[in-house]
C-alpha cells in the first residue's frame, strides 16, 4: 500500500474529529533529493580525494594516523549520534515524556568512563583494532579469533538493527520502496569504505555531525521562539495538554536492578564497540585521542540536553499531538521530522530527511569498516598468516572483507524486514559490555591476566549476554511470542558482565603465564609513556 | 608513507634526544625507568585520578537513577510552576559527565604529560 496516500487520506480523512496534520512526509519532494544528492555528490568527491591518500593498511584503517583531536571529536559524535538516537529519543520524549530524558542520559554517561579507562592505553598498545591490546603480550592466534568473535558480534547486530531502521526509515520519508532505501544505503557507504577508507569515513562522520548538530538546534531555536524563548512556557503547555505525568519519570524505571543494568550496559558497551575504539588509532597521539574524547563528550552532551526539547515540542506543537504522531509511525520516529515540517516547511523537513539518511550512511560505513577489520586484521593477517603478511595482501584482504561485509549488512537488512530488531542495539551494547569490555580492561590494568583467561572472559561474555537477552521477555515473548520469559531481567549486563569479569580472574589465576607476566612490564612503558606506539 | 613514517619518528627521536639533553640524563635502561619509583608514582596516582573520577561519575549517573527509582515524591516535587525536580536533574547528570572528562582532560595536560615528558627524557636515546 502506498504510504503517501495513507498519510494523505489521514491528514484529509473528513470523518475522523481528531485535529490532523498536513504533511508531505512519504511523499518524495524536490528539494530533499536535492539535499539528499547534494550530500551524496560531496561526500564522494571526498571519498575520490580521500582514495588518493589512502594505499596502505594503514592508511585504510586508521586515516595514516593524521586525523587531529577535534576532528576525530566530531567523527565520534558522528559515529555515536546514530538515527536512533536522534529520531528515536525525540519520538520517546514526545510520546512518553519525561522517561526519554532517562534514556538520554544513559547514552552519554559511558563516555567520561571510556576515559578514563580505556582511550589512552588503547591509543598506545594497539594498532588497528581492541584485539591488538588483548593480544598484545598473550599468545596471538587465541585472543585474536576470541575478540574476533566478539567484535563481529557486536557489529553485526549493531548494523542489522540500523540497517532495518534506515530501510523503514528511509521508505517513511521518502516514500522510496525498503529494498532500494537498504541497496542504496549498501551501495553508497561501500563506495566510501572500499576507496576512501577510514580517511573518507572519518570526513563522512564529521559532516554529517555537523549537519545533525545544526538541524536539531535549528529545530530546538524554532520551538523556544513559539514559546517566548522559556523552556517553563514549553513545560507549562505540555502538562495542559498532557497532565503533569508528562515531566515526571514513568514506567522506564520501575525496578532499580532493570534500570542500573540497562545504564551498565550502557555505559560500558561504548568501552567496547569496536568502530568506536577503532576510531583512537586515527589520532596522532593519546593526547589527541584524550582531547579528541572531551570534544565528542560535549557535542554529545549538547544533543543530549536539547533533543527533549525538540520531543516536547513536538508533542505540544504538531496538531493532533501524539495521536497523530503516533499514527504516523508507532514508535514515534517521525516526530522530529514532522515538527521540522511544521516550524520550516518543506525545504527543512527535505534538510531534516536527507541528515537522517546521512546520518545512517556514516554509521554503516563505521561499522562496516570496523566488522571487516576484524577479520581482515584479526583473524587474516593475524591469525592465518601468523602476523606476516605484505601492504598489498593487507589492503587487499581488508577491501575484500569490507565487500563480504557490506553485502551481508544489505542482505540481512533485507531478511529481517518488518521484524522486530530495537532489542538488537541493546543486544550488541550488552555483548560489547560482557566479552569485550571485560578482556580489554583486565589486559590493560591486570599483569596476571592470561591467554586462557582472555579467551574464556570473551567467551563466557558473549555466550551469556546472548543466552540471557534470548531467554528474558525481550526476545523469548516479544519477538518469539511465547507465554512466559525463562529469565526474569530483560537487561542482564550486571550479570554477564560480572559474570566474565570473574571467569577472566578464576582463570587467569588457575593458568599462570609467565611470558605474559614479564611482558606486562615491558608493556608499561608503551602503555603510560607512549614509547614505542604506532 | 614510509617516508613519511619514517621522518616522523626521526622527529620525535630528536625531541626526545633534545629533551634527554637539556636535563643532562637520557641514561636510563627501559627498565630502569619501569622501575623507578618516578614511574610506578605517575602510574599509580593515573589510575588514583581515574578511579577517584570514575567513583563520582558513578555516584552522579547511578545515584540519579536510584533516587528517580527509589524516591518519585521527591522528584516529582515541582520547582517552578509545573517543572519537575527531575528536569534539572536529568540535565545536571549529562552536564556532571562532561565536567568530569573536562576536568581529567585538564589534570593530564597540566600534571601527567609534563612527568611522561620528564621520563622519556631520562631513557637512552
Amino acid at each position: 500500500m502506498n504510504l503517501t496516500v495513507a498519510i494523505q487520506s489521514l491528514a484529509l480523512g473528513q470523518a475522523a474529529p481528531a485535529p490532523k496534520m498536513q504533511t508531505t512526509l512519504g511523499s518524495p519532494s524536490w528539494i530533499s533529493i536535492a539535499f539528499f544528492f547534494a550530500i551524496v555528490v560531496v561526500t564522494l568527491a571526498i571519498t575520490y580525494w580521500a582514495a588518493r591518500k589512502t594505499r596502505t593498511s594503514s592508511e585504510f584503517y586508521a586515516a595514516g594516523r593524521s586525523v587531529s583531536a577535534l576532528q576525530n571529536g566530531f567523527a565520534l559524535a558522528g559515529d555515536y549520534m546514530s538515527a536512533a538516537s536522534f529520531l528515536g529519543i525525540s519520538g520517546m520524549v514526545a510520546l512518553r515524556g519525561y522517561d526519554g530524558m532517562i534514556y538520554a542520559t544513559g547514552w552519554l554517561v559511558g563516555w567520561p568512563a571510556l576515559m578514563f579507562l580505556v582511550a589512552e592505553p588503547l591509543r598506545n598498545l594497539g594498532k588497528f583494532t581492541f584485539a591488538d591490546v588483548v593480544a598484545f603480550r598473550l599468545r596471538q592466534k587465541p585472543v585474536r579469533i576470541a575478540a574476533a568473535v566478539g567484535g563481529i558480534l557486536t557489529v553485526l547486530f549493531y548494523t542489522i538493527a540500523q540497517m532495518v531502521g534506515s530501510g523503514s526509515l528511509i521508505q517513511l520519508m521518502f516514500g522510496l520502496r525498503y529494498e532500494y532505501a537498504e541497496i542504496i544505503v549498501g551501495a553508497v557507504m561501500l563506495a566510501y569504505v572500499l576507496f576512501g577508507g577510514m580517511l573518507a569515513t572519518t570526513w563522512v562522520q564529521i559532516i554529517k555531525a555537523v549537519l545533525l548538530l545544526i538541524g536539531v538546534s535549528f529545530l530546538t531555536l524554532l520551538t523556544l521562539a513559539r514559546f517566548g524563548w522559556s523552556p517553563g512556557n514549553l513545560y507549562a503547555a505540555v502538562v495542559g495538554q498532557y497532565g503533569q505525568a508528562a515531566l515526571q519519570p514513568g514506567g522506564l524505571i520501575s525496578s532499580p536492578l532493570e534500570a542500573v543494568s540497562l545504564g551498565m550496559a550502557l555505559m560500558f558497551g561504548l568501552l567496547g564497540l569496536p568502530h568506536i575504539l577503532m576510531r583512537f588509532y586515527t589520532v596522532p597521539d593519546a593526547k589527541a585521542a584524550r582531547k579528541s574524547v572531551l570534544y565528542a563528550t560535549g557535542l554529545i552532551g549538547y544533543f543530549y540536553v536539547i533533543i527533549p526539547i525538540v520531543g516536547f515540542g513536538a508533542s505540544v506543537l504538531i496538531p493532533g499531538g501524539r495521536k497523530f504522531i503516533t499514527s504516523i509511525d508507532k514508535g514515534g520516529n517521525m516526530a522530529a521530522p514532522l515538527l521540522g515540517e511544521l516550524l520550516g516547511g518543506t525545504p527543512f523537513l527535505g534538510f531534516i530527511a536527507a541528515v537522517a539518511f546521512a546520518t545512517i550512511l556514516a554509521v554503516v560505513a563505521g561499522l562496516t569498516l570496523a566488522g571487516a577489520s576484524a577479520y581482515s586484521h584479526d583473524i587474516y593477517v593475524n591469525v592465518i598468516k601468523g602476523g606476516h603478511a605484505t601492504e598489498e595482501e593487507q589492503v587487499k584482504a581488508a577491501k575484500t572483507a569490507t565487500v563480504v561485509f557490506g553485502v551481508f549488512a544489505v542482505a540481512l537488512g533485507i531478511l529481517f524486514k518488518g521484524q522486530n530488531v530495537a532489542f538488537m542495539v541493546g543486544l550488541a551494547f550488552a555483548i560489547a559490555a560482557s566479552a569485550n569490555f571485560p578482556a580489554l580492561l583486565l589486559s590493560i590494568v591486570w599483569r596476571r591476566f592470561t591467554t586462557q583467561g582472555a579467551v574464556w572472559s570473551i567467551l563466557v561474555g558473549a555466550l551469556t549476554s546472548v543466552g540471557m537477552i534470548v531467554l528474558s521477555k525481550t526476545v523469548w515473548v516479544d519477538v518469539f511470542g511465547f507465554a512466559k520469559e525463562i529469565f526474569p531481567v530483560r537487561n542482564p549486563a550486571i550479570f554477564s558482565m560480572t559474570l566474565a569479569f570473574l571467569v577472566g580472574w578464576v582463570v587467569s589465576i588457575m593458568t599462570p603465564e609467565q611470558e605474559a607476566l614479564t611482558k606486562f612490564e615491558d608493556e608499561k612503558l608503551r602503555t603510560y609513556l607512549g614509547v614505542g606506539a604506532e | 608513507m614510509a617516508s613519511t613514517a619514517s621522518s616522523a619518528s626521526g622527529a620525535q627521536g630528536r625531541t626526545q634526544a633534545a629533551e634527554a639533553r637539556a636535563q643532562g640524563a637520557g641514561s636510563k635502561t627501559a627498565h630502569e625507568v619501569i622501575a623507578s619509583a618516578d614511574f610506578k608514582a605517575l602510574v599509580s596516582k593515573r589510575w588514583k585520578v581515574s578511579l577517584v573520577l570514575l567513583v563520582l561519575l558513578f555516584a552522579s549517573y547511578y545515584g540519579y537513577i536510584l533516587l528517580i527509582a527509589g524516591n518519585p515524591a521527591l522528584v516529582n516535587q515541582k520547582i517552578g510552576e509545573v517543572t519537575t525536580l527531575a528536569i534539572p536533574l536529568g540535565i545536571a547528570a549529562i552536564v556532571i559527565a562532561w565536567a568530569l572528562t573536562a576536568f581529567y582532560v585538564a589534570w593530564a595536560n597540566r600534571s601527567y604529560d609534563p612527568e611522561v615528558g620528564r621520563l622519556k627524557g631520562q631513557l637512552k636515546p
